[in-house]
């Protein structure tokens, strides 16, 4: 068997994306370790969502591999693909939870497809799941009924119905409040923490980055590629590129304009 | 401890998952010991099988060798301790792994919360409310929206510079095109099947020439408005309805009524306009179609002469059984567009709501237009036209 130390859980080759002739991102080349929280940022337009499509398989690399614990994905026949698949859970952006349905039947439709649960244990499942996100009780209502951050929270679930080792977010942030933001963001570590499941985070919040992430990836619009990879308080300190520091120190700026004065320096 | 990948290679060093009962020195409390790989894709012991007839003890669950794990370890546990709580017993889990331990006790904390949900079982009277609430809802709905029509076609009126011409003008050339195909064939194939049948008939007696008479006037009198407006209820209401529906679910609705835009005006009078002007054309298309479908089998199959059939068609239909088709296609227009825009603005937030939306409003077209054209049967009868 293969190994790699340390563990790679995603590893991506050489990978370029687009839509028809249209290049988005080339050269793409990065790995995700077992239980990280790795977030893709940069700017509206960089390709942060072509990449975490070309990543779940909606779409098809112009170029490259993408491969998942050392199989490749990219490659992969349809039996192949649906095994891979089983592996990692996604969070859409706009949740896409099936509206014609309730909370625990959205959350056990994974476990329906891929497991030979019986029904009974399925339901229990659902329950335990649903209970993780903080949603215990809401489990007969249909997604249309909830909030924002309900609806975030049982999309969490349904990424997590499988126990998947990872899980993909495209923009967890969008429509919550900072509160709930917060909250949210607590439920990704607390979910990292006690299954060890690696996180692809693909966001611009600035907030969570710093709160959450083990390591970023910047992408740029005009580099169509990867401009820094590394730990994001360090990047923002020491990196060489400007688009980096900018990035990286917008949230800084914003809270030592709001402060009423600048921290007491130490006597 | 993370979900493994469901590779063979994984699998091969990966090991079952265990449970091991073993009863204490003392024989009060006794250890389950849990090792191995638990994955809820692999089998996984059950607290039942476990038990096995076992006599309710204090439990202490001890790791051993333990590997991965997830949501079934938990369920495991779970069952454990609701089988100690079920006999006032301890459960002791102390030697688990911290994170284990809090999912655990979160899930405690939410169970001794849970209330049983109410049985919702209700007493007929009730039923029958609830029931009579929301066709009163219902109505209530399409009254208001009528109203609300009717004033949007009132201001229409007074100012027309206000209305959407250009919307109006694109609507009828959509409601045309897709509708003039299909219109087209259905109505000569309508024609084709009442000569057929006329022609059967008639031929016994060596009336063959009253085809024309028996085609022309059902064509122009009925068949004629009720195929072409099944038809665009079918096609274009639909439209309407689903494509008023997205705009509701994607909140446009809502930013018009934020701008102090009148939605039923911007985008349902356009469209009922447009479909009520249209259907009237359509029907004048479809008369001529089904007049032609019957001259064709009269020709072919009778060897009707086509002027002998015209100057029948030209004898037996007049221009009141013209108009009196005409008049009551434009009621069977308004309540296409009336049942699409409805149904569309008033359409869940849901993609599924939708769905329910277009389905629901050909549904209430096509009633609409039936009850319509049983109203201007009983009027027509009653003027004698």
């Amino acid at each position: 068997m293969s190994t790699t130390t340390p563990a790679s859980v995603i590893e991506v080759k050489n990978l370029a994306c687009g839509y028809g002739d249209t290049v988005i991102l080339q050269d793409i080349s990065f790995a995700v370790h077992e239980r990280e929280v790795l977030f893709v940022i940069g700017g509206s337009g960089c390709g942060k969502s072509t990449l975490l499509r070309c990543l779940i398989g909606l779409l098809k690399p112009l170029r490259g591999d993408v491969s998942y614990f050392g199989k490749s994905f990219t490659a992969a026949d349809a039996t192949q693909r649906r095994e891979i698949l089983k592996t990692f859970g996604v969070l859409y952006q706009n949740n896409a939870l099936w509206s014609s349905m309730t909370l625990a039947e959205n959350v056990a439709l994974p476990l329906e497809e891929h497991t030979s649960l019986t029904r009974e244990y399925r339901q229990e499942i659902v329950a335990l799941k649903m209970t993780q996100v903080g949603l215990a009780g809401s489990e007969e209502q249909y997604p249309s009924e909830l909030s924002g951050g309900m609806k975030k929270r049982a999309a969490l679930a349904r990424a997590l119905a499988l126990d998947p080792a990872i899980v993909f977010f495209d923009e967890p942030s969008t429509g919550l409040d900072p509160i709930t933001l917060r909250e949210m963001d607590r439920l990704i570590l607390q979910v990292r923490d006690t299954f060890g499941t690696t996180m692809v985070i693909v966001s611009h919040q600035l907030s969570s980055v710093y709160r959450l992430a083990d390591r970023v990836i910047v992408l740029d619009r005009e580099a169509k590629g990867i401009i820094a990879e590394g730990v994001p308080a360090e990047l923002a300190a020491t990196s060489t590129d400007a688009r980096v520091r900018g990035f990286l120190n917008l949230e800084a700026d914003l809270t030592r304009r709001h402060e009423p004065g600048p921290p007491s320096p130490a006597k | 401890m993370t979900a493994s990948p469901p590779s063979p290679e994984a699998g091969a060093d990966s090991k079952a998952a265990t449970a091991q009962w073993e009863a204490g020195p003392s024989g009060g409390e006794c250890t389950v010991k849990v090792g191995g790989d638990w994955q809820l894709s692999d089998p996984v012991p059950n607290w039942s099988a476990l038990l096995n007839q076992r006599a309710a003890t204090d439990v202490r669950v001890m790791p051993q060798d333990l590997g991965k794990w997830d949501t079934s370890l938990v369920l495991f546990l779970v069952h454990g301790r609701a089988w100690c709580v079920a006999s006032k017993h301890e459960f002791l889990a102390e030697a688990l792994p911290d994170n284990l331990q809090k999912l655990l006790q979160q899930v405690a904390e939410v169970s001794a919360q849970k209330t049983k949900r109410k049985a919702s079982i209700e007493s007929p009277l009730v039923l029958a409310s609830s029931i009579a609430k929301k066709w009163t809802g219902k109505v209530t709905e399409v009254v208001a929206f009528v109203g609300e029509c009717t004033l949007g076609f009132v201001g229409l009126v007074r100012n027309p510079g206000r209305f959407r011409w250009m919307d109006w003008l694109v609507q009828m050339q959509q409601c045309w095109v897709t509708s003039l195909p299909i219109v087209g064939l259905v109505s000569f194939l309508v024609g084709v099947i009442l000569a057929f049948q006329a022609a059967l008939q008639l031929r016994q007696f060596g009336a063959a020439i009253f085809v024309a008479d028996v085609v022309g006037l059902t064509v122009v009198r009925e068949m004629g408005p009720m195929m072409a407006s099944m038809i665009v209820a079918g096609g274009t209401g639909v439209g309407f309805a689903a494509q008023l529906g997205n705009m509701k679910v994607d909140e446009e609705i809502d930013a018009l009524e934020t701008l102090g835009i009148a939605s039923v005006d911007f985008l349902a009078l356009p469209r009922l306009l447009a479909v009520t002007v249209m259907m009237p054309i359509l029907v004048v298309y479809a008369n001529v179609l089904g007049i032609l479908g019957g001259m064709f089998v009269s020709a072919v199959m009778l060897d009707i002469p086509v002027s002998a059939y015209w100057i029948e068609t030209q004898e037996s239909v007049g221009v009141s059984d013209v108009t009196s088709g005409l008049v009551k296609s434009v009621f069977f227009g308004m309540a296409i567009g009336l049942a699409g825009c409805l149904r569309g603005m008033k359409c869940d937030r849901s993609a599924s709501g939708v769905g329910t939306a277009t389905s629901s409003a050909v549904v209430t077209g096509m009633m609409l237009i039936v009850l319509a054209d049983a109203v201007f049967a009983l009027i027509y009868n009653v003027l004698g036209i």
